[in-house]
């Protein structure tokens, strides 16, 4: 897989090896403007200035309603002070820790992992079957997703209570972080599966079989010839899990951030305060807090794509 | 199978055991699967089931049989028509970053504007950064000062420029793979640039043209946030959302109608992707997805 975020079909067209003049199609560099001109113009306007807006907006009392709707006043950095003193935050960025690592960086990267190399030599049914599932619960959407695992964890006619025998257990109120760290393990596992999938098929298998004869044993093989050839892919999937895992909103379909904020997640957090709260200047500047952290990430996913391409 | 004291000496003994471990290897193996494939399964039983019970409950049980559901869904005024509304935004978002799209990417192909690939690496950078919550708030008040809050138009062109980078992106990929000879030979007959992309390169980029079709409909059909956020009226509320309102707003949940909504809902995307792939060997790896 390449570091793009999708991989085109298989079969197209292969370029010519001879290089060619460039504008063949005698396009010129205006009319080339002009093509490119409106997706640029609408990449500016609802994907770059939101993000600059947010700086601005982050320091106004902004607010849904009332007198601040209509004349917003600048507050300097008002909003970041409340924001960085409020528990409320800081707790919930505790919350998206624990969900991105335990829900992201360990359930979907060991499960997809750990799925992709046991199905990696088996062939037929029960390959496609795994698989099938496993995507299945990827591909369905959200929002009927959310709703399968309420009816799952139900408290009176549930799924789950009835197989264990805990009949009554509210498992959403008593466990919803422990829910939701499940649930989007639920969902998301099946990127990393596939990634690993295509990950292991390219390790040379001269090199297994080289450390079968020397008496490697299972782990030995994963730790010294599987693990040094797949290490790239192991940290694209890594950062791309965080950055997803981290602005994934999903969650709030299924416990709306409850009960009593215990999976205010950030995404939930931002949501609660500038939509039904609403404090936009403060859910910006919150927003903006989010989009750095979304920037370090991905400023590390880039680093280690331009260093694998080096290679 | 207990491993029966050896008689012939070490060597069969050793081999033995060896089998034994083996096998026990693989019972285990087989049994962990076994649990994996049930743990995801589980979930997903409830919604092939149900809608073909007279009368559901939350509970796994095996249904008594029936079709109804589906009438009396077809009577209900939002259901299929929040359906359309996915169709039509999946549709439009498509025609405006499929169309828009491939201008941008056949330009940045064939002509050599400064920068180029630093430009392509920001945007995709940039939408992977500004997505689903983190952009929400900017993203409401910018509808909002358009004028655009409850309008289709809003919602489409949030989306599209949500997705355009990644689209620029592949498609600029595909259409570096066509061969040039083919434009300058249509170029010697006198096409001009227009008639050349719609004539010359679109049928052949076709199978990456309808690659993104599909892909950009898959992503606008599952989302979410985006129009809940800028729709207000339930007349224009697209599936996904109207899926979350019939299970959280309306007092006693009517299991008949949200069980056979949700499997209505989910089919397309889910025929998409295990006929569609199948069949094309597309691979939807990730991308927008919130």
């Amino acid at each position: 897989m390449t570091s793009s975020t999708v991989t085109p079909p298989a079969g197209r067209v292969t370029a010519p090896r001879r290089r060619r003049a460039d504008d063949v199609a005698g396009l010129g560099k205006a009319r080339a403007g002009l093509f490119v001109a409106p997706a640029l113009i609408i990449i500016g306007i609802f994907l770059l200035f939101p993000a600059v807006w947010t700086v601005w907006l982050g320091m106004t009392d902004y607010r849904l309603t009332g007198l601040q709707a209509a004349s917003p006043e600048f507050v300097g950095l008002e909003n970041y002070t409340e924001a960085l003193t409020d528990p409320a935050f800081w707790n919930s960025l505790w919350l998206t820790l624990i969900f991105v690592v335990a829900s992201g960086i360990v359930g979907q990267t060991l499960i997809g992992f750990g799925l992709a190399w046991s199905v990696r030599n088996i062939t037929g049914w029960v390959k496609a079957l795994i698989e099938g599932l496993v995507l299945a619960a990827w591909v369905i959407p959200a929002s009927v997703a959310s709703f399968l695992w309420l009816a799952l964890l139900d408290r009176r006619t549930g799924t789950v209570n009835a197989l264990l025998g805990t009949e009554g257990a509210a498992w959403l109120i008593d466990h919803p972080m422990e829910a939701i760290i499940l649930f989007n393990i639920w969902v998301g596992t099946a990127f990393s599966m596939q990634l690993f999938s295509s990950a292991l098929s390219a390790v040379p298998p001269s090199q297994i079989e080289s450390a079968k004869m020397v008496g490697a044993s299972g782990w030995q093989q994963l730790r010294d010839v599987i693990v040094p050839n797949i290490k790239g892919h192991i940290l694209t999937n890594t950062l791309l899990i965080t950055l997803w895992t981290f602005n994934t909103f999903t969650p709030y379909l299924v416990t709306a951030g409850g009960p009593n904020g215990k999976t205010e997640i950030l995404s939930v957090y931002i949501y609660e305060t500038a939509i039904p709260g609403g404090q936009l200047g403060l859910g910006a500047a919150i927003s903006l807090i989010m989009l750095l952290i979304n920037l370090v990430i991905a400023l590390g996913y880039v680093r280690v794509a331009q260093g694998r391409r080096k290679r | 199978m207990t491993a029966t004291p050896a008689k012939t000496g070490p060597v069969t003994s050793v081999a033995r055991n060896r089998t034994v471990r083996q096998y026990v290897a693989r019972v285990l193996f087989a049994v962990l699967m076994t649990l994996v494939g049930v743990l995801f399964a589980l979930p997903m039983v409830w919604l092939v089931l149900a809608p073909f019970d007279a009368t559901p409950t939350l509970s796994l049980e095996w249904p008594d049989w029936t079709l109804d559901n589906f009438a009396r869904l077809a009577e209900n005024p939002y259901a299929l028509r929040s359906i359309g509304n996915s169709l039509i935004l999946g549709v439009g978002t498509m025609v405006i970053v499929v169309g828009l799209g491939a201008l941008a990417a056949y330009a940045m192909s064939r002509i050599r504007i400064p920068g180029r690939d630093g430009i392509l690496y920001a945007l995709l950078l940039l939408s992977s950064i500004v997505t689903g919550t983190a952009a929400m708030v900017p993203t409401f008040q910018i509808i909002t000062q358009l004028g655009l809050i409850n309008n289709y138009v809003g919602v489409l062109l949030v989306l599209a420029g949500g997705i355009l980078p990644t689209v620029i992106f592949i498609l600029k990929d595909f259409m570096d793979s066509i061969p040039k000879s083919y434009e300058e030979s249509a170029r010697l007959y006198g096409a001009g640039p227009f008639r050349i992309l719609r004539d010359v390169v679109a049928p052949i980029a076709r199978p990456g043209l309808a690659f993104i079709s599909i892909w950009t409909i898959v992503q606008v059909w599952g989302n979410f946030l985006v129009p809940f956020i800028l729709l207000r009226s339930p007349d224009l509320q697209p599936a996904a959302v109207l899926m979350y309102t019939f299970y959280t707003e309306s007092g006693q949940a009517d299991l008949r109608l949200i069980s056979t909504f949700a499997l209505l809902f989910s089919a397309p995307v889910l025929i998409i992707y295990f006929v569609v792939n199948r069949r094309y060997g597309f691979r939807f790896h990730g991308g927008i997805k919130s």
